[in-house]
């Protein structure tokens, strides 16, 4: 067994610390681990997007006021004071970082993966975003316009992406399941579904 | 402060690596740190999640990096909860050393020994608060961003420091991160998305970037033409 690291045996001693203070406890802890595995995560931002790609008049709410949308559905986690959603097109690619640290819409996309929270990802998508969407996987045409959104205050961002062909005949509950994290943060665009 | 935190632009750190992409906490230690942000909350020893957010900024450069978030983390709950005085840096290390821990292991936390005061209480729920006097911009107008670093706090990053945008959405007024993280109020301000083109930022072009700026970040340009 590898030695734990230096943050971890730290975070060990200071969470047997806090616990003997009587101000952390192991069922907090507990609760945490199950609040951002079971109820918090991106399926909350898929039950908006599946419901935009077929409901004309709640896209165009979400587009607008998606901090509205995003109370009405009483997700839990938090970190959406005011949520903005930014639509990619054909003509328009979005995709968001926070620069200075690593905020992020908990309620609709849980916690962010580890990449996310990493220098290469925070420092290079402001700079170089063509290049790092294509090394991660997505490789946009040179006519299509980037646009970077760097969370530097207390408004969070969410993309909202192209419905992919192939889905005409799913159900909303079945698009839901098609809408990746990835997709959300705008480093990936969903695939279409084989017929 | 232009700290490690900075990243925004930097050079050198390679390409995106999406290992453990699909666990919300890599260890069990990541949740126990999580929780501690709640925790220290509730002792009093920070009131706001800006003075947070500058605690972790203040951690240990060589640890802000090798440490990964939840290490960040850790470095600033312990900074701020050793600055109040509900635990010591020594009662920590001699616990970790228990633990295995080796002495020298380097740690994240810097408390100062004269920290910013505490400061009060939030006057309200969340980071939006009524404005006293109006937005100064509309959407439309086109604006500089400072161009002085501030020794603090601040949610203005470097490399869109002295650049000018034009402002495409008006927030009205939030929490002022920039004296809320040092204990001196929230002096509320009005917040705007700046759009930036990235042949302004860069010098190369073919996208933008869109920050969210506070008011005092940003002077008027006036028209030219």
């Amino acid at each position: 067994m590898t030695k734990p690291s230096p943050q971890a045996l730290r975070a060990e001693a200071l969470e047997s610390l806090l616990t003997e203070k009587g101000l952390l406890s192991p069922a907090q802890v507990d609760e945490v681990i199950a609040t951002y595995s079971e109820r918090v995560g991106p399926m909350n931002g898929a039950r908006l997007v599946a419901r935009a790609w077929v409901d004309a008049d709640f896209r165009q709410q979400l587009l607008t006021d998606a901090t509205t949308i995003v109370n009405e559905y009483a997700f839990e986690g938090g970190q959406c004071e005011k949520l903005v959603v930014v639509e990619n097109t054909p003509d328009v690619h979005n995709v968001v970082v926070c620069t200075l640290c690593s905020c992020y819409p908990w309620a609709v996309l849980g916690l962010p993966p580890k990449w996310y929270k990493e220098p290469a990802y925070r420092s290079r998508i402001v700079r170089e975003p063509r290049q790092v969407l294509s090394e991660m996987g997505l490789d946009l045409a040179d006519d299509v316009e980037i646009r970077v959104w760097d969370s530097s205050a207390e408004i969070r961002y969410m993309v909202l992406p192209m419905r992919p062909a192939g889905t005409a005949l799913l159900s909303q509950t079945e698009l839901e399941a098609v809408v990746t994290r990835d997709s959300m943060i705008g480093v990936a665009q969903l695939r279409d579904v084989e017929g | 402060m232009d700290g490690i935190h900075d990243l925004g632009g930097k050079d050198g750190y390679g390409r995106v690596d999406k290992t453990g992409e699909d666990n919300v906490f890599q260890a069990r230690w990541e949740a126990v740190v999580f929780s501690m942000l709640a925790a220290g909350r509730a002792t009093g020893a920070w009131r706001n999640s800006d003075r947070f957010r500058h605690a972790i900024e203040r951690v240990n450069p060589h640890t802000y990096l090798a440490h990964g978030y939840y290490g960040r983390w850790l470095g600033g709950i312990e900074t701020l909860l050793v600055e109040a005085g509900v635990v010591t840096q020594e009662e920590i290390t001699e616990r970790a050393v228990a633990l295995g821990a080796d002495p020298d292991d380097q740690i994240g936390a810097r408390p100062r020994p004269d920290p910013d005061p505490v400061g009060e209480a939030p006057t309200d729920r969340g980071s939006r608060r009524p404005l006293k006097t109006s937005p100064g911009f509309v959407v439309g107008d086109a604006v500089m961003t400072v161009s002085e670093p501030v020794p603090g706090h601040t949610r203005l990053p470097a490399y869109a420091r002295g650049k000018r945008g034009v402002i495409t959405a008006s927030h009205d007024g939030w929490v002022f991160p920039d004296s809320n993280a040092h204990g001196q109020g929230e002096r509320p301000q009005a917040l705007y998305t700046v759009c930036f083109d990235s042949e302004t930022l860069w010098g190369s072009a073919g996208f933008t970037v869109s920050l969210d700026l506070f008011e005092p970040y940003l002077q008027r340009i006036e028209a030219t033409s």
